[in-house]
């Protein structure tokens, strides 16, 4: 019978069926970060366990981090408490921490792909939503809570029940000027935030085929805001091309076998979905979101949708996106002034997004009103970076180059919105208060499209600037 | 070891928390999560919908005087509720606010799975029950609303609603075997031999 695979993968890592009819599923790579892990070691420490898969297990430091100065102790106690914490956990019980002084650091979801730790067929787990990026590479990966992971700290598994799945199809080659984060952002807008809930994405169709690994994780990556908490697309020759000579992924004839084995992971022809949804890449244009969840966005040459266009049951949400966000509905949101511009994140901080975010920077210089910053997703991408001269293109452009972290997309760090301003944002949420200030608004969109923001000082359409319309 | 809780029933003083997609960064904002335990979450719930930027509170029902009581509370919720970021510090709050229940018309998986793994169970009811359900909570705060996950039903008063919960789920706080870490560990041995069939486990070597 042909296979998804999520069906391969979910066979090959079940332990047994537990007594509830739930699987205990084999984690085979824990990623581990500094915000969601304390609490999980120290419950470990009162039950008196070690980590059963220390190899298994990686930690970095992303969400606290400063993006301004690598100096220690940093100037924020909390954060260096949390700091201090990770550094003695990953001690105390023999995990590999990829700190600044490692060269290593990054965001979770960065260095996991760049280092070679994600690969095809595995089971992926990590206290964080966005665990989903390492579907790119065909792997089962999903964000977990804190008590999950001292789950999986003490036993590499997780009791958990198999998603549902939904295939979406997306043909056709992408516009210029328009990118992997337009169509995911229109895939959440048209299923919705809550369409996936249950279910596990599974992208295909020629546009992700013709997508790179960085596209790829751009869209996994924000599985999670349509509700679906794993998304991935099949392993084929890119995801092996991207995989071949990484520090941590097979080497030599050690290689040709793994190939072998994720080759045989990829979903059969004629696997059966729970359910299907097919789109054309080919009329998208660059999307932004004008409200309070992922899924209200448009594009950029539409107008805030009226109320009346939508499910009765989103109608309260809307109405409360309008008088948070201050929207009269009807105005085109091209031409919305923007107070910050923020690259970045584990959605869009790798170093394709900051070559097309500078291919725009070097157009024009930012708007003396904004405040832009660019925060590599790692260190590995500042390196290849500065050996490009990226840095020196937004630095000459106005922008601020940083350190790597999460830094603004959630604002654990000292990069924060203040009172009521707006920010484009190269992230992935734009909830009521995540960037930092309770009544901060933000508005997600490209890298691309941030950098046209910062320098035209309001949403604009990135098309137009690249002359390309 | 720890002991196993069953939890067949849960009782206490109803809180309406309307909305769809309330996503757990409203539930518990990320400066909260800078903390190395979870004490003290229960203060900050919905901190930026409680008060305003100089500390007052803006009449949110959690702070409203005739939805104060004392002991177990039982949330009552629409669509999507928890969803967005997986932060168990969502849950750990409602928790430490007293609230031991949820029941609503849909969960977010992360945050669903948050609450079993604190033993809080999350019901879902249909569209329509939970609208009466608000209703009726919101006319008269001051019964006992009562989640009986063996009938699966929950009543209010008059009000009864029949409740759902995935079979499994159901059983482990039937059982008594919702926190998992031991009943993972009591299978090492098969955890190691399904480590030991997996080729990436040894790096693809021979």
């Amino acid at each position: 019978m042909a296979k998804s695979l999520l069906d391969k993968v979910w066979e090959a890592h079940t332990v047994l069926q537990l007594p509830s009819g739930q699987t205990q599923l084999f984690v085979g790579l824990h990623l581990v970060h500094e915000v969601t892990s304390p609490q999980a070691f120290q419950m470990l420490r009162e039950l008196d366990l070690p980590v059963l898969f220390p190899d298994r297990t990686v930690a970095t430091v992303d969400h606290i981090i400063p993006t301004h100065t690598a100096a220690r102790p940093f100037e924020d106690e909390q954060a260096e408490t949390m700091m201090s914490e990770i550094e003695r956990n990953t001690r105390e019980f023999g995990i590999t921490l990829y700190d600044r002084a490692s060269g290593h650091q990054g965001i979770v979801h960065v260095i996991g792909p760049e280092m070679g730790l994600t690969q095809p067929g595995l089971t992926i787990a990590c206290g964080d939503s966005h665990t989903s990026t390492h579907g790119a590479f065909g792997a089962i990966a999903f964000g977990i809570g804190t008590s999950q992971v001292r789950d999986v700290l003490a036993s590499q598994c997780l009791a958990i029940e198999k998603p549902r799945i939904r295939r979406i199809e997306v043909d056709g080659a992408l516009p210029p000027g328009v990118y992997a984060k337009d169509v995911i952002l229109h895939i959440i807008r048209t299923l919705g935030v809550k369409g996936g809930v249950g279910y596990a994405y599974e992208y295909g169709g020629s546009t992700f085929d013709g997508m790179t690994m960085e596209e790829r994780m751009t869209v996994c990556n924000m599985s999670i805001e349509g509700g679906a908490r794993c998304g991935y697309v099949n392993p084929d020759q890119t995801t092996f091309d991207y995989l071949r000579g990484r520090p941590l992924a097979p080497q030599g004839a050690d290689f040709e076998r793994a190939v072998a084995w994720w080759k045989g992971m990829a979903s059969d022809p004629g696997a059966a979905y729970d359910a299907v949804t097919r789109l054309d890449a080919t009329r998208l244009t660059p999307v932004v979101t004008w409200g309070i969840n992922p899924g209200q966005a448009i594009g950029i040459g539409e107008r805030i949708p009226a109320v009346g266009e939508f499910a009765d049951d989103e109608r309260d949400v809307v109405e409360d996106a309008y008088a948070y966000m201050d929207w009269t509905p009807g105005t085109p949101i091209a031409g919305t002034r923007i107070d910050v511009a923020f690259i970045g994140s584990c959605t869009n901080g790798r170093i394709s997004d900051l070559r097309e975010a500078a291919r725009v920077a070097q157009l024009g210089r930012v708007r003396p009103s904004v405040k832009a910053i660019v925060v590599p997703g790692s260190q590995e991408v500042a390196r290849q970076a500065e050996a490009e001269g990226l840095p020196d293109v937004f630095r000459a452009a106005g922008f601020e180059w940083r350190l790597p972290g999460c830094s603004m997309c959630l604002a654990m760090n000292p990069d924060k919105l203040s009172g009521r301003q707006i920010c484009a944002s190269s992230s992935n949420r734009n909830f009521k208060g995540r960037q930092g200030s309770p009544s901060g608004r933000t508005l997600l969109m490209s890298p691309a499209m941030v950098a046209a923001a910062a320098i035209e000082g309001a949403v604009t359409d990135v098309r137009a600037l690249l002359g390309r319309t | 070891m720890s002991v196993l809780v069953k939890i067949a029933r849960v009782a206490g003083r109803p809180i309406p928390l309307r909305g769809n997609d309330i996503d757990t960064d409203r539930i518990i904002p990320a400066r909260y999560l800078k903390a190395v335990t979870f004490d003290g979450l229960g203060a900050a719930a919905f901190y930026d919908e409680r008060y305003d930027a100089r500390g007052e509170l803006k009449g949110h029902i959690l702070d409203e005087p005739r939805f104060q009581a004392k002991g177990t509370r039982i949330a009552v919720v629409n669509k999507n509720f928890g969803c967005g970021s997986s932060r168990e510090h969502a849950p750990q709050a409602l928790l430490r606010w007293g609230i031991k229940a949820l029941i609503g018309e849909s969960f977010a998986d992360i945050f669903f799975g948050n609450c079993v793994a604190l033993g809080m169970p999350c019901a879902t009811a249909s569209e329509a029950e939970i609208a009466r359900l608000l209703s009726a909570v919101e006319a008269d705060p001051a019964q006992e609303l009562i989640v009986d996950l063996d009938a699966l039903r929950a009543t209010y008063g008059a009000l009864v609603v029949p409740i759902a919960l995935p079979a499994g789920i159901r059983q482990q706080f039937l059982e008594g075997t919702w926190d998992a870490t031991r009943v993972l560990l009591a299978a090492e041995p098969q955890i190691r031999a399904t480590a030991a069939r997996l080729p990436y486990v040894k790096r693809f070597g021979d």
